[in-house]
C-alpha cells in the first residue's frame, strides 16, 4: 500500500543540506513563523515538519527517519512552494495564540461570518496577506483561522469542508 | 435476527436490559484537552445555550440532552469531540503516558485515538491503523480539527501490522478497539442487529484474535495491552482473551472502572473460558444508562 503520495520528507534543516532546491527547510519555517507572525522559534523546538507531496507541510511531534510511508503524520502545517505561505486553520487553531502581529480581531457577528466562510469589507492598518482571525470566547482570545487581507476586504479561507453556521 | 435474547442467561434483570437497550442515548461529548480545559468548554457551552449534563466518572465528558455536536463554537474550535460514555472507557483503562510509543490497532474514525493523544498530552507517539481508506478519511480529519500532531496514521490491516515505518521499535502500550458486532452500539444505532448472524460473529472472532496476537506482540514485554469491544457476544469478548493467552505472551489483569459493570463470563453454552477472563469487565445499558461495552486489560510477559 505504498505510493509516491504516502512519503513524507523531514525538512532539511538548512539550504545547505537541501537535495531539492525548491524544498523549504526548517530554519526558513522558523523564520516564517518569526517574521510574519512574532513567533519564538523555541514554540516548535519539540516538533518536526515534513513535506508531503509538493509544497504540503505537516508538523509531527517527533522525529522518526526520514522518509516515513504513512497516511499521515501529525498535522498539516504550512502551504510551501508559492510566492505566500500559507498557514492551515489547523496550524492557526493550535498555534495561532503565540502571534503577536498580523493578527485581527472579530466580534461576534463578524467572527460568525467568517466562519460560515463570508468575504467582508473592512479596515485594516497592518500588512496584506494571510492574517490570523481571533476572536472572544469563554473569556478569552482564541484563534478561528487564517484569513487572506487584500484591497479592503478580508476573505475567509475557512476550508468548505470546516464552514458552519455557528 | 434480534440477538438479545441469548443473553439472558448471563445478564441479570434481563428485561431492564432490554427495555434499556430500546431507549434512545443521548449525544455526549469529550472535552479534547490538547485545546480546551473542561473549564473552558463549560462556559462556551453556557454562552452558546447548550445544554449539559456532567458525567460522574469522567469530568471531561458532557451528555448534551438536547442537541448534538456539530455547529457551534466549541466544536469548531475542536475543544469537544463527540464520543458515547463507553467509548471514552478504555483509552482510560490504557491510560498511555507523555513520551510512551502506543499503537491504536483499529483507529478510525479516531475518537479514541485523540483520547490517546490528548491523555499523552500530545507528547509521544500514537500510531493509528485502519484498514479502510474511507474510515482513514474521517480519522484524519479529526485529528486536524482536534489538534493533535503526535498520531500518525498508517494503511493495513493490523493483522500484519509492520513496525517498519518507524525504524522497528515496539510498544509501550497497545488499545485493540476491534471491529465487532455492535450490538452495544443498538440505543446510538437503531439498524445495528439488521445485519446480525452467528456466522458474521463467529467470523469476526477470527479476525479479533488476529489483532489481538498481533498486538501482544508489537508490544514490549511488561507493556499493557486493552482489548475492548461494544457488544455483549462472549464469542467477541472471553473466547478471544481465552484464545490470546493460550497462544501468546500475555496475561490479564485487574483494574479500577468506576461505572457499574459485572465480570467476563467464564462459560457460555458449551465453553469453558479460563477463570482470569473475569478480569474484563461488562458494561451493561441498564446499569448505568450507556450503551454496552467490553473492556479487558492485559499485560505482556514476554515468554
Amino acid at each position: 500500500m505504498s505510493d509516491e503520495s504516502t512519503t513524507f520528507t523531514r525538512l532539511p534543516a538548512t539550504a545547505d543540506e537541501r537535495e531539492d532546491p525548491e524544498r523549504a527547510t526548517r530554519a526558513e519555517v522558523l523564520d516564517f513563523w518569526t517574521e510574519r507572525f512574532g513567533v519564538d522559534p523555541e514554540t516548535f523546538a519539540d516538533y518536526t515538519f515534513w513535506e508531503r507531496g509538493a509544497g504540503k507541510l505537516w508538523i509531527y511531534r517527533g522525529d522518526p527517519p526520514s522518509p516515513v510511508d504513512v497516511e499521515g503524520l501529525g498535522m498539516t502545517f504550512l502551504r510551501t512552494r508559492q510566492e505566500h505561505w500559507k498557514p492551515t486553520l489547523e496550524a492557526a487553531q493550535r498555534f495561532g495564540a503565540h502571534a503577536t502581529k498580523n493578527v485581527i480581531h472579530l466580534d461576534d457577528e463578524a467572527a460568525r461570518a467568517f466562519v460560515a466562510g463570508e468575504d467582508r469589507e473592512r479596515d485594516w492598518d497592518g500588512d496584506w496577506g494571510y492574517l490570523i482571525v481571533t476572536h472572544d470566547i469563554a473569556g478569552a482570545v482564541e484563534p478561528i483561522g487564517v484569513g487572506l487581507y487584500v484591497y479592503g476586504e478580508l476573505r475567509s479561507q475557512v476550508p468548505k469542508g470546516r464552514r458552519r453556521e455557528v | 435476527m434480534e440477538p438479545l435474547e441469548r443473553y439472558r442467561p448471563i445478564v441479570d434483570d434481563f428485561e431492564a436490559f432490554r427495555a434499556a437497550c430500546e431507549r434512545p442515548l443521548p449525544s455526549a461529548v469529550r472535552v479534547n484537552t490538547i485545546k480546551a480545559t473542561a473549564e473552558r468548554v463549560r462556559r462556551a457551552l453556557d454562552e452558546a445555550d447548550i445544554a449539559y449534563d456532567p458525567v460522574d466518572w469522567h469530568d471531561g465528558l458532557f451528555v448534551l440532552p438536547e442537541d448534538s455536536p456539530g455547529a457551534n463554537w466549541p466544536y469548531f474550535h475542536g475543544w469537544v469531540h463527540g464520543q458515547e460514555e463507553v467509548s471514552a472507557v478504555p483509552a482510560t483503562v490504557l491510560d498511555p503516558q507523555p513520551g510512551e510509543r502506543v499503537w491504536d490497532a483499529c483507529a478510525a474514525p479516531g475518537s479514541k485515538t485523540t483520547q490517546l493523544a490528548a491523555l499523552m498530552d500530545d507528547d509521544g507517539a500514537v500510531v493509528a491503523t485502519d484498514n479502510n481508506l474511507g474510515r482513514i478519511s474521517a480519522l484524519r480529519t479529526n485529528t486536524e480539527r482536534l489538534g493533535a500532531t503526535s498520531i500518525a496514521v498508517t494503511h493495513e490491516d493490523a493483522r500484519n501490522h509492520s513496525l517498519k515505518p518507524f525504524g522497528g521499535e515496539t510498544y509501550d502500550r497497545a488499545l485493540v478497539d476491534v471491529p465487532c458486532s455492535c450490538e452495544g452500539t443498538i440505543r446510538k444505532n437503531p439498524d445495528a442487529f439488521e445485519d446480525w448472524s452467528l456466522s458474521h460473529v463467529e467470523g469476526i472472532a477470527g479476525v479479533q484474535k488476529g489483532i489481538l496476537k498481533r498486538a501482544v506482540e508489537a508490544t514490549a514485554p511488561g507493556g499493557t495491552v486493552v482489548y475492548s469491544t461494544c457488544t455483549f457476544a462472549p464469542e467477541e469478548n472471553e473466547a478471544v482473551l481465552d484464545f490470546a493467552l493460550e497462544e501468546t505472551a500475555c496475561e490479564l489483569v485487574e483494574y479500577d472502572l468506576p461505572l457499574a459493570h459485572r465480570p467476563g463470563v467464564t462459560e457460555w453454552e458449551d465453553e469453558a473460558y479460563d477463570p482470569s477472563v473475569r478480569t474484563a469487565k461488562r458494561i451493561y445499558p441498564h446499569h448505568n444508562d450507556t450503551g454496552g461495552f467490553f473492556c479487558a486489560k492485559l499485560e505482556v510477559t514476554g515468554e
